[in-house]
């Protein structure tokens, strides 16, 4: 009785916060309404003045009453920026700011799954799906009120520290900032109705009412993000303002920049192979202090499920890296030199490492996993060679190529390797990470044909096909690396393109023939959940550290190819904090950041422990 | 309990493994510092004023970042600068303003599409835009004074005569540099001076100058002794220090320093122990 009480406040709770926030979201339409009330009054009345001298047109003269004058960027000098004692400005936004976007890549993320897998639910009518979804939400629950604050102490931080530029930018982008806060409103209502509402809106209509909230709640999260985004790509790429950061008075010039979209794509696919990545650890952490073989068969399938989201938005990731890489060369070859032959070089390779570790620790788990289906048996003697090959690739893409940017740093870092020069290279690269993806994928296939047996009296000549697709590819992605390494310069960073073209198309085919080819297949017997080594979940939990270490490093870099510019080439930043910092002073402030953030993690699931053991007591 | 401790740890050891190699495990370069926002050029010498030129060239004017021989491939390697800035002009796609190797050069900077060097364009415009950033805009911002002395640096550099006309120092906030120079230069009076006066910032680190083309000189005293450093100064290619060009350190000094400056500089150095 107490607890059901105790749900029925909460409901009311949700219901009346949400109320409250419905009635914020009018503020900025009264605030325009009311502003705007005097002018159209104002109007009127020269419009009757001018019936009698007929001078100028109404809505000329309209125009030119509601014309704003933009302010320039300002020229700051160092005196500008306030200090406050024994805080460093630039380092505690950077902490925030990072923390701020683990926590919102996470709550972005976790929705798009939820929203697919309580689809998956509903068509297919398994229970199961459903109620994972159910408790994927939850963990983002938590998550969602730390970004909010998060997301203040930053605000707060940036207008502490850095108050001109602020300034600046709401000159710009005041009305992006305003949408921004509004539809954060948005979300959280569509979240909690989302949330508390899932076993009101369980069947029949209502679960269309659910999927419906759900889907707002995702357009809503996804628009927020490119509101975001805009404003970083506008700090690196200006547009929709003159050359001294005079605002044309067109918000949609200005987020519109030339890196948004390619900016937007990578952060939507990266935040989601990050979100699956972090339900996994938190799967792998239930699954370890798990008590019962049911508790530890749930916990493993929804590590599985995890592990299955990270990987598929894990492939293409490095697409739209190098799309976004592009659009920055285009934008500015010198920006883009900087970023990847400058004093960065070597961050790229510090990149390879992580994603070495994240394609290597996905395909472990997927081997792991092959144990606890009967039948795997007939391909765990391949596992040794796919290791092989991505151990392979890896080390071509670990190889450094050192590009040089001014003498003092050609002694920093020593010219090429002499041995190893050729496999530096951009085109090594580009062939080692597509058959790295491909060699994944593989891994996957195997792993999903391990519990079938395919009945298609076609299987011998569908899988003579597979291989020789997958050769031919693999043959043709290798061709195409050695030949760019004839070409100029310009032509070489267009092969790339026939590479994907090739992995892709390999993807595709394959995967139509295995569904085809497995459509009727007969079951090798039913898959153990929960029959996996402790080691597996290890796994899923350095795909977690990795990720959000990654996405830490590399936030920074996108932010430290502007260099001593708030925003590129407009606005300079003259604060003692404006030097670039070297690569180890990056990475130790994401590790603090990354710290940080696993505490507050920890302390949340704490903190809700605590309440379920209150509240079963 | 016993879990999360595990899992905690292996957690920070991961983290760890990071950190230490993106601190150790690859070398750490340094990001050249923000150039200096107001750089005031007095008046110099042709010499020094070469000298400055290639300073922006590989510092400030971001110019090595693509051309720059050891990349290859991304820009023209600048070579011969001084013939090849006259045969442009000579080529029937040159459709630009100038008409002299000098202007050639200063539009090549100004209005890097004026002209574009066959096969180095942006992708698909067929040569007709540069993807070399305007040098006079706001993303680099040298100023006519800094753009003439980077003329005269690829003008010379293998073996052309610069035909810039010195600065004036007329973009100098204080007039004194000016008429310093037209006067013969007083003798410094401190070994700062002296510094600022040779221009030896311009190359060294050393005081409050953080030039790079030359060693650094803020822990020279611990390793070298007095006449070493007196022959480094008066004799620059008696001996070259590890890893750097030979007659790239005027080799004048020896003519234009009184004997007092080159003491007082010499024990400045000496004094340099970091
Ligand atoms: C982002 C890369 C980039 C940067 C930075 C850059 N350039 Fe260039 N530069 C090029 C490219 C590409 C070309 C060839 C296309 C053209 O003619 O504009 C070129 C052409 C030139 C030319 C004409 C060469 C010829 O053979 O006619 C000169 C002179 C020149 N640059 C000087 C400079 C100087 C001086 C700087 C630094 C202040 C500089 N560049 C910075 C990319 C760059
Ligand atoms: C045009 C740039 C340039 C200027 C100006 C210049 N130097 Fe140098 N200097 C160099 C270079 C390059 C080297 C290293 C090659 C060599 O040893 O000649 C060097 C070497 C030295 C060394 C030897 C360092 C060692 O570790 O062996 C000393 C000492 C020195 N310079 C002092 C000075 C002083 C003092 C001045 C000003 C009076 C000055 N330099 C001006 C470029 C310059
Ligand atoms: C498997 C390959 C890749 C992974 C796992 C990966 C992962 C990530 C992650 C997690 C982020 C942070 C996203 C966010 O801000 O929410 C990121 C950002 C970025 N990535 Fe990638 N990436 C990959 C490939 C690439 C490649 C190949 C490049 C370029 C060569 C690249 C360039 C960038 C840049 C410049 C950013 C900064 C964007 C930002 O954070 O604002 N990425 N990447």
């Amino acid at each position: 009785m107490g607890s059901f009480l105790k749900r029925r406040f909460i409901k009311r709770q949700a219901v009346v916060t949400a109320f409250i926030f419905t009635l914020l979201l009018f503020v900025p339409i009264l605030s325009h309404l009311i502003a705007s009330a005097p002018d159209t009054i104002n109007a009127s009345a020269a419009f009757a003045a001018e019936k009698k001298e007929a001078v100028e047109s109404p809505a000329a003269k309209k125009e030119e009453k509601s014309k704003v004058e933009y302010p320039p960027a300002p020229k700051l000098k160092e005196k500008d920026y306030p200090r406050i004692k024994s805080m460093n400005s630039r380092i505690s936004v950077w902490i925030l700011a990072q923390i701020h976007l683990f926590f919102a890549a996470f709550v972005l993320a976790v929705p798009i799954f939820v929203l697919v897998i309580e689809g998956v639910g509903k068509a297919t009518g398994d229970e199961r799906y459903d109620h994972m979804a159910h408790e994927f939400i939850k963990v983002s629950m938590t998550a969602f009120s730390l970004t909010a604050t998060s997301g203040g102490i930053l605000v707060f931080m940036l207008i502490a520290f850095y108050p001109d530029f602020m300034k600046y930018l709401a000159s710009v982008f005041g009305s992006v900032m305003i949408i921004y806060a509004m539809l954060f409103l948005a979300e959280s209502i569509f979240l909690y109705i989302y949330y508390y509402g899932w076993d009101n809106m369980r069947y029949g209509f209502r679960k269309w009412v659910h999927l419906t909230l759900g889907l707002m709640l995702n357009v809503s999260g996804m628009t927020i993000m490119v509101l975001g985004n805009s404003l970083a790509t506008f700090m690196m790429a200006p547009s929709g303002v003159d050359a001294s950061g005079v605002f044309t008075g067109h918000v949609w010039e200005a987020i519109r920049g030339p890196l948004w979209n390619a900016l937007n794509l990578h952060r939507f696919i990266a935040n989601i192979a990050y979100g699956g990545s972090v339900v996994g650890a938190y799967a792998a952490y239930k699954f370890l202090s798990a008590k019962s073989k049911e508790e530890r068969a749930h916990y493993d399938w929804m590590g599985y499920t995890a592990n299955i989201i990270a990987i598929s938005a894990l492939l293409p990731l490095p697409f739209a890296g190098y799309w976004l890489t592009a659009e920055i060369y285009a934008y500015s070859q010198t920006m883009g030199i900087t970023l990847m032959g400058g004093a960065f070089a070597w961050l790229f390779i510090t990149q390879a490492v992580l994603i070495g570790a994240l394609f290597l620790s996905a395909n472990y788990y997927l081997w792991c996993g092959m144990e606890r289906i009967k039948g795997s048996e007939r391909y765990t003697k391949y596992v040794k060679y796919i290791a092989a090959v991505i151990v392979i690739c890896f080390l071509v893409w670990f190889t450094p190529h050192s590009l040089i940017k001014t003498p003092i740093e050609e002694k920093a870092i020593g010219t090429h390797h002499s041995l190893l020069g050729p496999l530096g290279l951009m085109p090594a690269k580009n062939s080692a990470v597509n058959i790295m993806i491909l060699f994944t994928f593989l891994s996957f296939t195997l792993y999903k044909r391990s519990s079938k047996i395919t009945t298609a009296a076609w299987a011998k000549s569908g899988v003579a096909a597979e291989i020789a697709i997958f050769a031919v590819g693999i043959v043709n992605i290798i061709a195409l690396g050695i030949y760019s390494y004839m070409v100029t310069s310009n032509i070489k960073v267009g092969m790339s393109v026939p590479q994907v073209f090739t992995t892709l198309s390999i993807i595709i085919a394959i995967s139509i023939i295995e569904s085809r080819m497995f459509k009727n297949a007969k079951s090798t017997g039913d898959i153990e959940w929960g029959k996996m080594p402790a080691r597996s979940q290890y796994a899923l939990l350095l795909l977690a550290v990795s990720f959000t270490w990654l996405m830490g490093l590399m936030g920074y870099v996108r932010s430290a190819i502007r260099q001593h510019w708030h925003v590129n080439s407009i606005m300079r930043d003259s604060s003692p904090d404006a030097f670039t910092p070297t690569i180890g002073y990056a990475a130790n402030v994401v590790s603090i950041s990354t710290i940080l953030f696993m505490l507050l993690v920890i302390f949340v699931f704490w903190l809700a422990q605590f309440a379920a053991k209150k509240q079963e007591a | 309990m016993q879990t999360f401790l595990k899992i905690s740890i292996f957690a920070v050891i991961a983290l760890l493994g990071y950190t230490l190699f993106a601190n150790v495990g690859i070398p750490q370069v340094r990001p050249a510092p923000p150039p200096a926002e107001e750089e005031t050029i007095g008046a110099m010498s042709m010499d020094q004023y070469i000298v400055l030129g290639k300073k922006i060239f590989e510092g400030k004017g971001t110019c090595t970042l693509c051309h720059n021989p050891v990349l290859g491939g991304r820009a023209p390697n600048l070579v011969n600068m001084h013939n090849t800035s006259e045969e442009r002009l000579k080529d029937p796609r040159y459709k630009g303003k100038a008409k002299t190797g000098e202007e050639y050069l200063r539009e090549s900077m100004m209005n890097p599409s004026a002209y574009v060097v066959a096969g180095f364009g942006k992708a698909w415009t067929n040569d007709t835009e540069s993807p070399m950033p305007q040098i006079s805009g706001p993303a680099v911002g040298l100023k006519p004074a800094e753009i003439n002395a980077v003329i005269a640096h690829l003008q010379t550099k293998d073996g052309g005569k610069a035909t810039v006309p010195l600065p004036t120092g007329a973009d100098a906030a204080p007039a004194p540099a000016a008429a310093e120079a037209a006067a013969p230069p007083a003798p410094a009076k401190t070994a700062e001076e002296a510094l600022g006066k040779y221009a030896c910032g311009a190359c060294h680190k050393i005081g409050a100058f953080a030039g790079a083309v030359g060693p650094d000189l803020t822990k020279i005293g611990a390793k070298r002794d007095e006449s070493y450093l007196r022959r480094a100064i008066l004799d620059p290619n008696a001996d070259i220090a590890q890893g750097f060009p030979a007659g790239v350190m005027p080799q004048d000094f020896g003519n234009k320093m009184t004997a007092k400056e080159l003491e007082m500089l010499v024990k400045f150095l000496k004094a340099q122990k970091g």
